[in-house]
C-alpha cells in the first residue's frame, strides 16, 4: 500500500545523500579542497550569507566543479526518471530513456554539428542534438501510430529500425569527419567535461518541469502496468497519457543527452535497482529513482574526472558502462529483474 | 458492514442497449448485427462455443472496442461519446486476463478501483478507503491484502481482480470468464457474490463458460453463435438440445438439477447415429432408466416411459423431455387400464428397452406384455436374481425376454436398440440363425 510518509522519508534521505555527494565530489580533484570551504562557497551561491574563501578555491568550486557536478546531477536525474517512465510504459524490464531513437536522433544532430561545422553553423552541438531527438522521438511516434492507436509493440519496432536506420547515417557522418573524429567519438561516448553553468541553465529546467509534471501521473503509470486495456477500463485516457508519458520522458532524455551526449545505463540500472528496495509503485519509485539516478551520475562523473582508483580520465559514460552493464548482469542473474 | 453497506450501494443498475453492433477484424466478422437490451439490476449470462464473440461483444459493451458499426448505449447515452473516466465510472470490467506480474500488493491493485472518483492531486478519502476494504472483505481478499500480487494463486487473482471490480462502485459490471481459474468452491462463492451485486441493483453481464452455473445464477442467458444471437430468455427456455445442437454442435441433454432445481447440460457422445430408431418404449425406472431415456433423446428418439413411479428419477427426466409417461402409484399393483396404456405404447414403438427392470408382485404382468415383444433391449446393470421379487415364474419370463432380445449394459442402449430393430428385419434374422 502507498504511505505517504515512506515517500517523504525515502525523499528526504536521497536528498541529503545527493547533497553530500556533490559536496564531496566537489572537494575531490587536482586540488583538494576541504569540504566545509566547498560548502561555504555553494552557501553562498545559493545567497545564503557571505563567507570568507579563498580565491582560487572559488573559482575552482564555483566556476570549474559545481558546473560539471549540477549537470551531472540534472542529466542523472533526467535519465534515471525517464528510464523509469519508459519501462512501466514499455512493461519491458529492458526498454531505457532512449528506446525511442532519442539518443541515436541526438547523435545525428550533434556529430552533424561537430564532423561538418560548415553545413551546421550553429556553434553549439546543444541545440541540434536536442532538436535532433525530438524530431526522432516524434516521427517514431508517428509512424507507429495508425487511427489514433499507438501499439506499444509497434512502438518498440519503430524504434530499432530508426536506431539502425540513424546508426547507418551517424557512422557515415564519424568516417567522414576528418580531423573531428576525436571529439565526435567522445560525445557519443557520453562526457561532462567542459560543462559551463549554461548547459546547466539550459538542462535543470527542463528536467525539473518535466519530471514535476512525470509526478503528477504516475497513478497512471502504475494503472497503466495491469495492461492498457485494464487500464482503459479504470478510467485512464490511455492513448492520451502515453503520448503525454512519452513526450515528457523523452524531453528530458532529449535535455540531458543534448548537454552530456550518450550515457548509458543510468536510466536502465536505477530505475532496477530502486523497484527492488522501494517496489513498483511509481508514486514512490519515479521520485526516488530520480534522485537516486542524480547520486549515481555524480559519483561516476567524479570518477571519470578525478580518475580515482589510478584509472586515467575518461569520458563518463565509459564509467557509467563498466559499473552498469556487471551490475545489471547480477541483478538478471540473481533478482528477478523480469518481473517489473 | 454498516457503512460499508451504505457505501457498496450504487444508485442503481444502467441499461445497456446494443443495436446492431458489427466488429470484424480484418475480413473475419466476429459479430454481426448483434442486438441485446439488458435491463437494469439484470444478470444476462453470455454463452455460446469458444470463438462464438462473447469475449468481444464484452469488449464492446465496456468501449475498449468501437464497433465498426452499430450503437452501443449505456445509461442512456452511447458510450463511445462518454470520457473514458465518465465511462469507468458507470461500468466496471473483470477481464480474463490481467498482466499481474509485477509486485504491487494487492490492496494497492484493488485501490486502483478508485481511480476514476479521485482527483489528480487529492490523496484518497474516507469513501475510497472504506470502497477498498469493503470490496477486499466481500471477495474474502482482506487477508492477503498485503501480500504482493504475484504471490498469491491464480483464483486469489482472479478475485482480486473482482474486488478491484466491486471498489470501482458502477451500476454494471462486465465479467469475461469470472470463474475460469476457480476451484468448485470459490466458482460458486464468486458468482454468489456477482448475484448478491445484482440483488443491491447492479447490472452485470458475464461470460460463462459452465452452462449449469450460467443457468443457476444468471437471470437471463444470450446464447452466442458465429457472432450472433441465437437465442435469448430465462434459462428453462433457452437451454435445450435443439439450441445447444445448433451453438455448439453438441450432443446434449438438458435435465433438470435435483438439487438446485435449474437446468443441468450433459453432453454426450457425438456419435454418428447407428440405425437407431424415431420411436422406442422404456421399460424401467431409477437411474439406470434415466441414463437410458437421456441417451436415447440426445440420439434424436423420441420415447415413452413407463409404468413407472410419478416421483421416480427417470418419470421426472421423461417429463423433462416432453415424453409420455405411464405412470403408477408407487408399490401398487400395476392396473389393468395402466397395462393397457403401456401395451399400446410398446406397439407404437418401434423398440421396447428393459432398462435393469425390477420385478415384483405388482408388476409382473409386465413381464408377460414383454415376451411378446418383437425388437427387444434387455439391459441389465446387475444380475436379474438381486432384482427379482417375484419368484420362479417371474424368472422364467424374464429369461425368454433375455433369449429373444438383444442383451448389453446400459452404457450401449444405442447399439442395442440399433441391433434390436435389425433383427426383426429380414437380414437381422440371418444373424440371429448365425448366432445359433
Amino acid at each position: 500500500m502507498f504511505r505517504p510518509g515512506r515517500l517523504v522519508s525515502w525523499s528526504v534521505a536521497l536528498s541529503a545523500l545527493l547533497v553530500g555527494v556533490v559536496v564531496a565530489s566537489a572537494a575531490l580533484g587536482p586540488v583538494r579542497i576541504d569540504p566545509l570551504t566547498v560548502s561555504r562557497v555553494i552557501a553562498d551561491l545559493a545567497g545564503i550569507g557571505t563567507h570568507e574563501v579563498p580565491a582560487t578555491h572559488r573559482t575552482i568550486v564555483a566556476d570549474v566543479r559545481l558546473p560539471r557536478i549540477l549537470l551531472a546531477a540534472t542529466v542523472g536525474f533526467a535519465l534515471a526518471a525517464a528510464g523509469t517512465v519508459m519501462q512501466g510504459f514499455f512493461r519491458n524490464p529492458l526498454a531505457d530513456p532512449s528506446i525511442i531513437g532519442v539518443s541515436s536522433g541526438a547523435a545525428v544532430g550533434a556529430v552533424a554539428a561537430i564532423a561538418f561545422p560548415a553545413l551546421v553553423p550553429i556553434g553549439s552541438v546543444h541545440l541540434p542534438a536536442f532538436v535532433g531527438a525530438l524530431v526522432t522521438a516524434f516521427l517514431v511516434y508517428a509512424i507507429a501510430t495508425e487511427g489514433g492507436r499507438t501499439p506499444v509493440a509497434t512502438l518498440l519496432l519503430a524504434g530499432v529500425a530508426i536506431q539502425a536506420f540513424l546508426g547507418a547515417v551517424i557512422s557515415f557522418m564519424v568516417v567522414h569527419s576528418g580531423e573531428n573524429l576525436r571529439e565526435a567519438v567522445i560525445w557519443m561516448m557520453g562526457h561532462l567535461h567542459r560543462s559551463s553553468w549554461g548547459d546547466v541553465g539550459f538542462a535543470l529546467p527542463v528536467t525539473v518541469v518535466g519530471v514535476l509534471v512525470l509526478g503528477a501521473y504516475t497513478r497512471e503509470m502504475n494503472v497503466l502496468l495491469l495492461g492498457e486495456e485494464d487500464a482503459q477500463h479504470l478510467g485512464v485516457d490511455v492513448e492520451r497519457t502515453k503520448l503525454l508519458l512519452l513526450a515528457l520522458a523523452s524531453l528530458v532524455t532529449a535535455a540531458g543527452v543534448a548537454v552530456a551526449g550518450i550515457i548509458g545505463f543510468v536510466g536502465l540500472v536505477v530505475p532496477h535497482m530502486m523497484r527492488l528496495v522501494v517496489g513498483p509503485d511509481h508514486r514512490i519509485l519515479l521520485p526516488t529513482s530520480a534522485l537516486a539516478g542524480a547520486s549515481f551520475l555524480v559519483i561516476a562523473d567524479t570518477v571519470a574526472r578525478v580518475g580515482a582508483f589510478g584509472l586515467p580520465i575518461v569520458p563518463v559514460g565509459i564509467v557509467t558502462a563498466t559499473v552498469g552493464a556487471p551490475f545489471f548482469l547480477y541483478l538478471l542473474t540473481n533478482r528477478e529483474v523480469h518481473a517489473l | 458492514m454498516t457503512d460499508g453497506d451504505q457505501l457498496s450501494r450504487v444508485r442503481e443498475g444502467a441499461r445497456i442497449d446494443l443495436e446492431d453492433v458489427a466488429v470484424s477484424f480484418g475480413e473475419t466478422d466476429v459479430l454481426a448485427d448483434v442486438s441485446l437490451a439488458v435491463e437494469p439490476g439484470e444478470f444476462v449470462g453470455l454463452v455460446g462455443p469458444n470463438g462464438a464473440g462473447k469475449t468481444t461483444l464484452l469488449r464492446a459493451m465496456s468501449g475498449a472496442l468501437e464497433p465498426d458499426r452499430g450503437l452501443v448505449d449505456v445509461d442512456g447515452a452511447p458510450l463511445h461519446e462518454r470520457s473514458s473516466k465518465a465511462a469507468s465510472r458507470l461500468v466496471a470490467v473483470v477481464p480474463q486476463n490481467t498482466h499481474l506480474s509485477f509486485s504491487f500488493d494487492v490492496r494497492t491493485v484493488v485501490e486502483m478501483g478508485r481511480y476514476p472518483h479521485r482527483s489528480r492531486f487529492s490523496p484518497p478519502d474516507e469513501d475510497d478507503r472504506t470502497a477498498v476494504d469493503r470490496a477486499l472483505e466481500r471477495t474474502r481478499t482482506a487477508r492477503f491484502a498485503d501480500r504482493p500480487i504475484d504471490e498469491i494463486s491464480g483464483g486469489e487473482r482472479q478475485r482480486v481482480v473482482l474486488a478491484r471490480a466491486i471498489a470501482q462502485q458502477t451500476p454494471a459490471l462486465l465479467l469475461d470468464e469470472p470463474t475460469a481459474s476457480l476451484d468448485v468452491n470459490h466458482q460458486i462463492e464468486t458468482l454468489e457474490l456477482v448475484r448478491e451485486l445484482v440483488e443491491e441493483g447492479r447490472t452485470a453481464v458475464a461470460a460463462i463458460h459452465d452452462l449449469d452455473l450460467a443457468a443457476r445464477y444468471c437471470d437471463r442467458l444470450v446464447v452466442l453463435s458465429d457472432g450472433t444471437v441465437l437465442e435469448s430468455g430465462p434459462p428453462e427456455t433457452v437451454l435445450d438440445r435443439d439450441v445447444l445442437a445448433a451453438a455448439f454442435d453438441a450432443n446434449a441433454v438438458v435435465t433438470e438439477s435435483p438439487v438446485t432445481r435449474t437446468p443441468t447440460v450433459t453432453a454426450l457422445r457425438n456419435d454418428p447415429e447407428r440405425g437407431v430408431p424415431d420411436r422406442v418404449h422404456v421399460v424401467g425406472g431409477g437411474a439406470t432408466a434415466a441414463g437410458v431415456l437421456a441417451e436415447l433423446a440426445a440420439a434424436d428418439c423420441t420415447c415413452t416411459v413407463g409404468p413407472v413411479a410419478s416421483g421416480d428419477a427417470a418419470a421426472e427426466l421423461a417429463r423433462g423431455q416432453g415424453f409420455e409417461v405411464v405412470t403408477v402409484e408407487p408399490f401398487a399393483p400395476l392396473a389393468a387400464d395402466e397395462l393397457e396404456r403401456t401395451r399400446t405404447a410398446m406397439a407404437d414403438a418401434d423398440a421396447t428397452v428393459v432398462a435393469d427392470l425390477e420385478v415384483g408382485a405388482g408388476n409382473q404382468l409386465l413381464l408377460e406384455a414383454l415376451a411378446d415383444r418383437a425388437s427387444l433391449a434387455v439391459l441389465e446393470d446387475r444380475p436379474f436374481a438381486e432384482r427379482n421379487h417375484a419368484g420362479e415364474r417371474a424368472r422364467a419370463l424374464y429369461e425368454r425376454c433375455r433369449e429373444r432380445g438383444v442383451v448389453a449394459s446400459p452404457a450401449d442402449v444405442l447399439g442395442a436398440v440399433a441391433e434390436a430393430v435389425a433383427r426383426t428385419e429380414p437380414t437381422g434374422r440371418a444373424l440371429e440363425a448365425d448366432d445359433d
